[in-house]
C-alpha cells in the first residue's frame, strides 16, 4: 500500500463529512423533510442560537481542516520510507507550544463573547406585554395552561405570530425537558422548580417538539405541536376555548355519551367543566378542537380515539389510562363516548 | 539476554498452575491479562446491547425490542461500556505495565491488587444478574433522581445499578490508592517524576481523579439507596427534597470520570506515538502539565451537564467559560502529538494507526464538544443524538482507538508473540470506516431534531435513512471486532515470536524479555533519561537490569483477597436479594479480611 493510497482513503472520508457539513449549515435539507429540525429556526431565540452555532460551526471547521489537513500532510510527508535517516530528535519548541495556547484562547474568548451576551439576551425576562402560559410536563403528556385568558389544554400549544411569549415550565412527576426546536432551546421541568423560556415566533405553521429528557417507559411518545397563528386566528381559538363545553342534546349519541362518561371511571382523572374535575389526565373541555390524541401520538379521528378508549395501555406503553374493562365502560358504548368527545369542539 | 541463567539460579518457586494459580495470583502481569480478558467480554457484551438499540431504531416505528427492554438496553450499553469496559480495560494496561515501566518488581500491594480485580469481576456480574432477577436497570446510565425512586421505578433494576456501582466504586478506589503508592514509592532509582513515561503520568493523575470522584458518587449512591430502602427524602421533592441534587453530585463525578476514560488513552497514545515516529514526545513537560490541568479543571466544568435545568445566566456563563477553558490544554496536547510525529520516521504499524486515528477522531469529539460548550446552542444540542455522537467520537475514536494502539503495541510484551500486521491493517481500516459511518450521521440526525433515549420515532419525522445508515455501520463495527478477536486469538497461538523489543520503544519494558519473567526485573535498574532505551549509557543501564544480583523477593499467592471480594459483594447483594445472602457476605468478608491480614507473607 502507497501513502498515496492510504492520503487519500482518509481524504476521502474526511470530504464528503466537510461538505455534508456545510451544505446542512446552508440549509440544503428543508423543515419539510425535517419538521424537528434546530436549523431552521422560526423565532427570535431559536435565531440567536442558530446565529452562535454558525460562529461555532465556522470555528469548527477552521479547526477541522487546520488538524485534519496536518494529520494527513505529516503521514504522507513523513512516511518511512527505505535508507531515510534518523529523524532529529527535537524534544520541544517553547515559542511553538505558547503560540498554540494562545490561539485556541483567542477563539474561544471570539466564541464566549457572544455566548455570554446570548445567555443573558435570552435568559433576561423581555419588557412589555407577554401571552403567558405555564406548561407542565407529565408521564407521558404536556399541558397547558394560559393563566391569564383561563384556558387549560393538552399536548398542542397556540400562539399568536409576532407576540412574545413567556413559558413557565414545571412538572408533575419526574423531569421532563420542554423541547420546540423551531423557536427555542430546550428547557427542562424540574419537580419543586418552575424554569421559564420566552420566544416571539415569526412564521405562522404548525411545529412539532417532544420531550427530550428521558421520563420513563414512553419517553418516545410524549410529543406536542407548536401552532403558530395569525393573531385574528389567535383570539377566535382562545374565544373558543373559554366557552363553556358544549352541552349536546340528550336524544342524540353524544348525549347518550355524556351520560355514560359522567358515571364511568373516566371522570376521576379527566376535567369537563360541569362534569368532572378529574386532574391526573389532559383536560378534555375541547378535546373535539385538537388535532391529537394521547400525547400527539394518533390523529383524533373518531377511528383513533376508540381504539384509544378502547386500549389506552396498549396503544402506550404505560400510560396510566385504565384498560377499557377498568374504566366501567363497555364495547358496545364507545362509539357513544366518542361522538360526546368529539363534539367537545 | 542473560535471561537463561536467570531462570536458572534465581526464579523463585513456580506460582501454582492452573485455574487455582489465576484465582490466588497476586503477580500484576497475571492481574492485568484478567482485568483486559473480564474487560473485553463486557465490552462485547456491551456491544451487543447497542446493536439491540440499533436494530430497534433502524426503521421508524419498529418492534423488535419492548419499549422496557429498549431503555434496559441503554442504561446497561452505557453502564457496561464505562464502568465495565473501557475503565478496566485501561485498568488492565495500569497493572499490566506501570511496574514494568517504573522498573518495579510488582505493584505497592499485590494482594490489594488482587483484591480490586475480584472486586471488579463479581460487581460485574452482579449488575448483570439484574437481567435474570426481574429485569435490568432502565433508567439511563446517569440515573437521573427522581425517576429512579421507588414511585417510578419500582422494581430491583435500580437497586442492582446502584448497588453494583457502589460494589465497582470499591474495586476502583482500591485499585486507584495502589496505583498511586506504587508509582510515587516504587520508581527505580534515577526516574524522577518529570522521567516517567506519559502513559506513568496519565495513570496518576487518573488515579488521583478516581480517588476524588468515587466518593461522590458513592455519597450520591448512598442517599439514592438510603431513599429506596429506608424512606429518606434526599431526592424527593414532595417532602422538601431536590433531585438537582442527583445531578449535581452525579456530574460532579462524572465530568472527572470522563477525563478518567480519556486520560489513559491519552497516555497510551504519548507512548506509541513516538516509537513509530523514531522521535521523542514533542514539548512533554506541557504534555504532562496540561494532563495535570486537564485532571484540575474536570472538577470545575460539571454544570455543563446541566445547561437545561436552569440554573441561570451566571451558573451558565461560569460553566461556560471553564469547559471552554479546558479546551485549551486538550488543544496542546493535540498539537504536541502532531509535533512528534513531524519531522519523524512514521512507520506505519497497525498501533500507530490506530494512534493516529485516535488523534484524528478524538479532534471531531473534541470539536462537537466545543459547540455545545456554549450554553445557547448546547440548549438545541443537549439530549439529542449530536451529544450521542460527541461522546462516542471521545470514547469509542478516543478511549477504545487508544486502547486498540495499546492492545496492538503491548500485546508482544505481554504474550511474547506479534499480532498479524495483515489483520492488524483491516481492523484498522474497518473500524474508522464503520465508527465513522455509525456515527457521523448522529450529528445530523442530533441536528435535525432527534432526541436521544427514544425507543422509536415517527416516520415523518426524516430520521430514518440517517438511522439505518447508523443501524449498517454499527453491524460493520461488530465486523471489525471479529475480525480482531481472529487476530488475537490466532496471533496467541501462531504469531511471530516477538523478541524483547520489536518496535525499538524507549521505556524499560522494552529492556526485559517478553514475556517478562514473574519477577520482572533481574535487578533493580538504574534510569539515567527519560527515554533509557534510546541512549547508548542509560540503554546499557537499563539492560543490566536483566542480570540477578542477589536475592528476588517476591509475594507469595493468596485466595483471601478473592474471598473478601467474593464475601463484600454478596454483603452488597443481600441489599437486593435479602439477608441469606448478606449475612454469610458479611462473615465471608470478615474471614476473608482476617485471613489475608495474619497471613505470613515471606
Amino acid at each position: 500500500m502507497t501513502s498515496g493510497s492510504k492520503a487519500s482513503r482518509v481524504t476521502r472520508a474526511l470530504l464528503p463529512a466537510l461538505g455534508a457539513l456545510g451544505v446542512l449549515l446552508l440549509g440544503g435539507c428543508s423543515r419539510q423533510d425535517f419538521p424537528q429540525s434546530t436549523l431552521h429556526p422560526t423565532a427570535d431565540y431559536s435565531g440567536w442560537i442558530q446565529n452562535l452555532n454558525l460562529q461555532l460551526s465556522f470555528w469548527v471547521v477552521v479547526i477541522f481542516v487546520l488538524v485534519q489537513g496536518m494529520l494527513i500532510v505529516a503521514v504522507v510527508r513523513f512516511r518511512a520510507r527505505p535508507g531515510a535517516p534518523e529523524p532529529k530528535q527535537v524534544h520541544g519548541n517553547t515559542t511553538l507550544e505558547i503560540a498554540w495556547t494562545i490561539a485556541p484562547a483567542i477563539i474561544l474568548a471570539l466564541v464566549a463573547v457572544p455566548t455570554v451576551l446570548t445567555i443573558w439576551k435570552t435568559q433576561t425576562r423581555p419588557p412589555g406585554d407577554l401571552l403567558k402560559v405555564k406548561v407542565v410536563g407529565h408521564q407521558w403528556w404536556w399541558e397547558f395552561q394560559y393563566p391569564d385568558l383561563g384556558i387549560t389544554t393538552a399536548s398542542e400549544m397556540h400562539v399568536p405570530v409576532g407576540k412574545t411569549v413567556w413559558v413557565d415550565i414545571e412538572t408533575a412527576d419526574v423531569i421532563h425537558s420542554f423541547w420546540f426546536p423551531s423557536v427555542a432551546g430546550k428547557r427542562d421541568a424540574v419537580p419543586g422548580h418552575t424554569n421559564h423560556i420566552w420566544f416571539t415566533a415569526d412564521s405562522l405553521g404548525t411545529f412539532p417538539g417532544q420531550c427530550a429528557e428521558f421520563c420513563g417507559l414512553s419517553h418516545a411518545n410524549m410529543r406536542m405541536k407548536l401552532m403558530v397563528v395569525t393573531p385574528g386566528e389567535f383570539d377566535r381559538w382562545v374565544l373558543d376555548q373559554k366557552h363553556a363545553p358544549l352541552e349536546p342534546d340528550s336524544t342524540t349519541l353524544a348525549g347518550e355519551g355524556k351520560r355514560i362518561y359522567s358515571t364511568a371511571a373516566c371522570i376521576g382523572c379527566h376535567t369537563i367543566d360541569g362534569v368532572s374535575a378529574g386532574i391526573i389526565g389532559p383536560n378534555l373541555n375541547h378535546i373535539g378542537s385538537r388535532t391529537t390524541l394521547a400525547g400527539g401520538l394518533f390523529a383524533n379521528t373518531p377511528e383513533e380515539m376508540a381504539k384509544w378508549i378502547a386500549d389506552a395501555p396498549g396503544r402506550k406503553p404505560g400510560a396510566i389510562m385504565f384498560p377499557l374493562a377498568s374504566l366501567g365502560i363497555t364495547r358496545e358504548q364507545i362509539p357513544a363516548i366518542v361522538a360526546y368527545l368529539q363534539s367537545l369542539k | 539476554m542473560a535471561t537463561t541463567t536467570v531462570d536458572a539460579i534465581h526464579a523463585p518457586a513456580e506460582a501454582p498452575a492452573g485455574l487455582w494459580g489465576w484465582i490466588s495470583t497476586v503477580d500484576h502481569k497475571r492481574i492485568g491479562a484478567l482485568y483486559g480478558v473480564t474487560a473485553f467480554i463486557f465490552f462485547l457484551i456491551g456491544g451487543l446491547e447497542a446493536l439491540v438499540i440499533r436494530i430497534q431504531l433502524m426503521r421508524p416505528e419498529n418492534h423488535f425490542v419492548s419499549p422496557d427492554v429498549y431503555n434496559q438496553m441503554f442504561t446497561m450499553h452505557g453502564t457496561t461500556m464505562i464502568f465495565l469496559a473501557v475503565m478496566p480495560l485501561a485498568a488492565s494496561f495500569f497493572n499490566f505495565l506501570i511496574p514494568l515501566m517504573i522498573g518495579a518488581r510488582d505493584v505497592a500491594f499485590p494482594r490489594l491488587n488482587a483484591f480490586s480485580y475480584w472486586v471488579f469481576l463479581f460487581g460485574a456480574v452482579f449488575l448483570n444478574l439484574s437481567f435474570f432477577f426481574g429485569g435490568a436497570p432502565n433508567t439511563g446510565w446517569f440515573g437521573y433522581s427522581n425517576l429512579t425512586s421507588t414511585q417510578y421505578a419500582p422494581g430491583h433494576g435500580v437497586d442492582f445499578w446502584a448497588a453494583g456501582l457502589q460494589i465497582l466504586g470499591i474495586a476502583s478506589l482500591a485499585a486507584a490508592f495502589n496505583f498511586i503508592v506504587t508509582i510515587l514509592n516504587l520508581r527505580a532509582p534515577g526516574m524522577k517524576m518529570m522521567r516517567m513515561p506519559p502513559f506513568v503520568w496519565m495513570t496518576l493523575v487518573t488515579a488521583f481523579l478516581i480517588i476524588l470522584a468515587f466518593p461522590v458518587i458513592t455519597v450520591a449512591l448512598v442517599f439514592l439507596l438510603f431513599d429506596r430502602f429506608f424512606g429518606t427524602n434526599f431526592y424527593v421533592p414532595a417532602s422538601g427534597g431536590d433531585p438537582l441534587l442527583w445531578q449535581h453530585l452525579f456530574w460532579l463525578f462524572g465530568h472527572p470520570e470522563v477525563y478518567i476514560l480519556i486520560l489513559p488513552a491519552m497516555g497510551i497514545i504519548s507512548e506509541v506515538l513516538p516509537t513509530f515516529s523514531r522521535k521523542p514526545l514533542f514539548g512533554y513537560a506541557v504534555v504532562v502539565y496540561s494532563g495535570i490541568f486537564i485532571g484540575f479543571m474536570g472538577w470545575g466544568v460539571w454544570s455543563h451537564h446541566m445547561f437545561a435545568t436552569g440554573l441561570g445566566p451566571l451558573a451558565d456563563s461560569f460553566f461556560a467559560l471553564t469547559t471552554m477553558l479546558i479546551a485549551i490544554p486538550t488543544g496542546v496536547k493535540i498539537f504536541n502529538w502532531l509535533a512528534t510525529i513531524w519531522g519523524g520516521r512514521i512507520d506505519l504499524k497497525t498501533a500507530m494507526l490506530f494512534a493516529l486515528g485516535f488523534i484524528a477522531m478524538f479532534t471531531m469529539g473534541g470539536l462537537s464538544g466545543f459547540m455545545h460548550a456554549s450554553p445557547p446552542a448546547d440548549l438545541q444540542q443537549t439530549d439529542t443524538y449530536f451529544v450521542v455522537a460527541h461522546i462516542h467520537y471521545v470514547l469509542f475514536g478516543g478511549a477504545m482507538m487508544g486502547i486498540f494502539a495499546g492492545i496492538y503495541y503491548w500485546f508482544p510484551k505481554i504474550t511474547g508473540r506479534l499480532l498479524s500486521e495483515r489483520l492488524g491493517q483491516w481492523h484498522f481500516w474497518l473500524t474508522m470506516l464503520a465508527m465513522n459511518v455509525t456515527f457521523f450521521p448522529m450529528h445530523f440526525v442530533g441536528l435535525l431534531g432527534m432526541p436521544r433515549r427514544v425507543y422509536t420515532y415517527a416516520e415523518h419525522m426524516g430520521f430514518d435513512t440517517m438511522n439505518l445508515v447508523s443501524t449498517i455501520g454499527a453491524f460493520a463495527i461488530a465486523v471489525s471486532l471479529l475480525v480482531f478477536m481472529w487476530n488475537f486469538l490466532s496471533s496467541l497461538r501462531s504469531g511471530k515470536v516477538a523478541g524483547n523489543d520489536p518496535w525499538g520503544g524507549s521505556s524499560l519494558e522494552w529492556a526485559i524479555p517478553s514475556p517478562p519473567p514473574p519477577y520482572n526485573f533481574g535487578s533493580v535498574p538504574v534510569v539515567h533519561s527519560r527515554d533509557p532505551l534510546w541512549h547508548k549509557e542509560s540503554r546499557e543501564a537499563a539492560l543490566a537490569a536483566n542480570q540477578v544480583r542477589g536475592h528476588i523477593h517476591m509475594p507469595p499467592n493468596s485466595f483471601w483477597p478473592a474471598v473478601s471480594a467474593l464475601g463484600m459483594t454478596m454483603l452488597m447483594a443481600g441489599m437486593v436479594f435479602g439477608w441469606f445472602i448478606g449475612i454469610p457476605g458479611l462473615v465471608l468478608m470478615l474471614a476473608g479480611i482476617y485471613s489475608w491480614a495474619f497471613e505470613p507473607c515471606a
